[in-house]
């Protein structure tokens, strides 16, 4: 057999397996044309997209258990990736039914159709994102997932906010991905391949310079620190979170960051396993250089950065923003032992995140909608005007603290299990003290809405609440949070059959 | 003399440390933009003389071209970015655009 037809049996045997990513474009391609052919529908964008991103869900079903290297090792199709597509595609869909019902982003008669059509772009990076194991796969998705976001931060672009929201954002984000791309050119150089798993091996031979993959390494953590918006990576996060559509700040508060997590896990673990023999700490492979105490200190400044700054935000939007640096440094506690007990509670952790911080935004968006800001003053006596919409509020930014019966306690509680597990018992205090100042600033809101007496005003005062459909999606929400809280064992069965990575 | 490998890493560190300096000091955002051409070249020149110098190894031409499309991408869409700032403010100095801090 020639070598030519060597690969295009490996081509063709890949394929079937690369079927969600293919039914993305599709949707994609799909969603850009019907938009240009009927103009007089404004929505029908969406629509593809929402239908084309559930089939996309149902043919990813299919990889559930699959455990493959496509394309000559480019990417891999691994129950890891699996469970972080489902996360992408949940989000995305959530997203897109949220954007609907937001009238900052309707006004002026604006087009919407590129909108959708580049959130289902954004989930593609995503979704390449969460399986390359190559470095030219990493950085391509990376580009694809940041080249989309750059132009939805500012997609509402007579907002004076909005548009600088995007010119910072694309250029944090291209200067952390040009430091990347220099680091990777440095493993490059001293491995002379560009493939994780083959660099993990000339690693473990030991006839490589150790210095330039130490390098190396630490400018490609800039490019992953900047998705997972990690202190002291994390410039961008407030300025770009507060000024862009809130549904785009809660797509990068979640499903971004979940990417950056992904490939971030993924990478370093590839990167420094040790031969499948030991199970003891995957990060002492390169001696002499303490990679988990660089990873115990990102996570530290993470948190304490993150709920520090928070407590004397004056915007909702902002806040949140802090909160969800504040996230961060809890999952990359787990990140620190990096052992299978830690990356399940990443997992479980992130499919609460998802539900109780989209469900914070969503909130804030249909009070918005409303009330035009999202200035905390603004916020007073909201309890009394919009009852329903408050208390659902209250229930996540409860669960966003970490309180008993909601999911985000079920999803600290085993993230603090797994790093006493490992024995780090001062990161766990450090911990669960950032919790407690996570409260204040979380009661700062509703006390806002509860307990300060209504301003006298009257234009000022009317009730509202929001329409039946988007209201639903908002205790669907809750309601969840409530479950997950006190019924979680499916999830995390999911999430405990979903560590296995390729090798 | 021979040009060797430690000349070329060397052009590509001067290169990124410019593109660096460029970034932190330059007040116009095309200018930010084209600093950042520079740090994405420099990375290129590391691929290719790795390359170079290392047997031919075709993996590190193929990923400076992968760089060389996506940087291309990227600034068209950095440059949108910027026309709009320029709509809106009516000059892209990048120190005078900061409404959002705190």
């Amino acid at each position: 057999m020639t070598i030519t037809q060597s690969y295009l049996n490996n081509l063709m045997a890949s394929v079937g397996y690369f079927a969600p990513e293919i039914a993305i474009v599709v949707t994609f391609i799909v969603a850009i044309l019907f938009d240009l052919m009927f103009k007089k529908s404004k929505n029908i964008a969406a629509y593809i997209s929402i239908i084309g991103l559930i089939i996309t869900g149902f043919i990813l079903s299919g990889n559930i258990g699959i455990s493959k290297s496509l394309f000559d090792g480019l990417i891999v199709v691994d129950p890891y990736s699996t469970f972080f597509k489902f996360l992408f595609l949940i989000t995305t869909i959530l997203i897109m039914v949220m954007s609907l019902s937001y009238k900052e982003l309707y006004d002026n008669n604006r087009k919407v159709g590129e909108y959708y059509s580049m959130l289902v772009g954004i989930t593609f990076g995503m979704f390449l994102l969460a399986s390359a194991v190559n470095l030219i796969t990493i950085y391509l998705s990376i580009e694809i997932l940041s080249l989309s976001s750059y132009v939805l931060a500012g997609y509402t672009k007579e907002i004076r906010r909005a548009s600088e929201a995007s010119l910072k954002y694309v250029i944090y984000g291209s200067l952390s991905s040009g430091i990347m791309v220099y680091g990777m050119s440095l493993l490059y150089g001293a491995t002379m391949t560009l493939d994780v798993a083959k660099i993990n091996v000339a690693i473990l031979s030991g006839h490589v310079e150790l210095f330039p993959i130490i390098i190396g390494g630490l400018m490609i953590l800039v490019g992953f620190g900047y998705k997972m918006s990690a202190v002291p990576f994390h410039y961008w996060t407030p300025d770009v979170y507060e000024g862009a559509p809130i549904t785009i700040t809660s797509y990068l508060s979640v499903a971004s960051k979940a990417a950056g997590f992904a490939v971030f896990i993924r990478f370093f673990k590839d990167l420094y396993l040790l031969p499948a023999t030991s199970d003891i700490n995957i990060w002492n492979t390169i001696s002499n250089f303490h990679w988990q105490t660089i990873v115990a200190v990102l996570s530290v400044l993470t948190m304490t950065v993150g709920n520090f700054v928070a407590l004397w935000q004056e915007n909702v939007k902002r806040l949140l923003a802090y909160s969800s640096i504040a996230h961060a440094g809890y999952i990359l506690m787990a990140v620190v032992v990096m052992t299978n007990v830690g990356i399940t509670s990443i997992l479980l952790y992130f499919v609460f995140y998802m539900i109780m911080n989209l469900g914070a935004f969503f909130v804030a968006q249909l009070f918005a909608n409303k009330i035009g800001s999202d200035d905390l003053k603004d916020y007073i006596g909201l309890g009394y005007r919009s009852p329903v919409l408050a208390v659902l509020m209250t229930v996540f930014l409860i669960s966003l603290t970490g309180l008993p019966p909601t999911a985000g306690f079920i999803g600290k509680f085993y993230i603090f299990t797994a790093v006493l597990d490992k024995g780090f018992v001062w990161l766990a205090v450090i911990g669960v003290l950032n919790s407690v100042v996570s409260l204040f600033y979380y009661a700062k809101i509703f006390r806002n809405m509860f307990l300060r007496s209504v301003a006298d005003d009257t234009k000022n005062n009317f009730k509202f609440s929001a329409p039946a459909f988007p209201l639903s999606i908002a205790y669907v929400l809750a309601f969840a949070t409530i479950l997950f809280g006190l019924y979680f064992s499916p999830i995390l069965n999911w999430a405990e059959n979903s560590v296995t990575m390729f090798k | 003399m021979e040009i060797g490998l430690t000349h070329f890493l060397i052009i590509s560190g001067i290169l990124f440390s410019l593109g660096l300096f460029g970034i932190a000091t330059r007040k116009n955002a095309i200018m930010v933009l084209m600093s950042m051409e520079l740090i994405l070249n420099s990375a290129n020149i590391n691929f290719i003389a790795f390359s170079r110098f290392g047997g031919f190894n075709m993996e590190g031409q193929i990923a400076a071209l992968f760089v060389i499309i996506l940087a291309a991408a990227e600034v068209a869409v950095a440059l949108a970015i910027v026309l709009n700032i320029y709509q809106n403010y009516h000059h892209v100095n990048v120190d005078e655009i900061n409404k959002l801090k705190g």
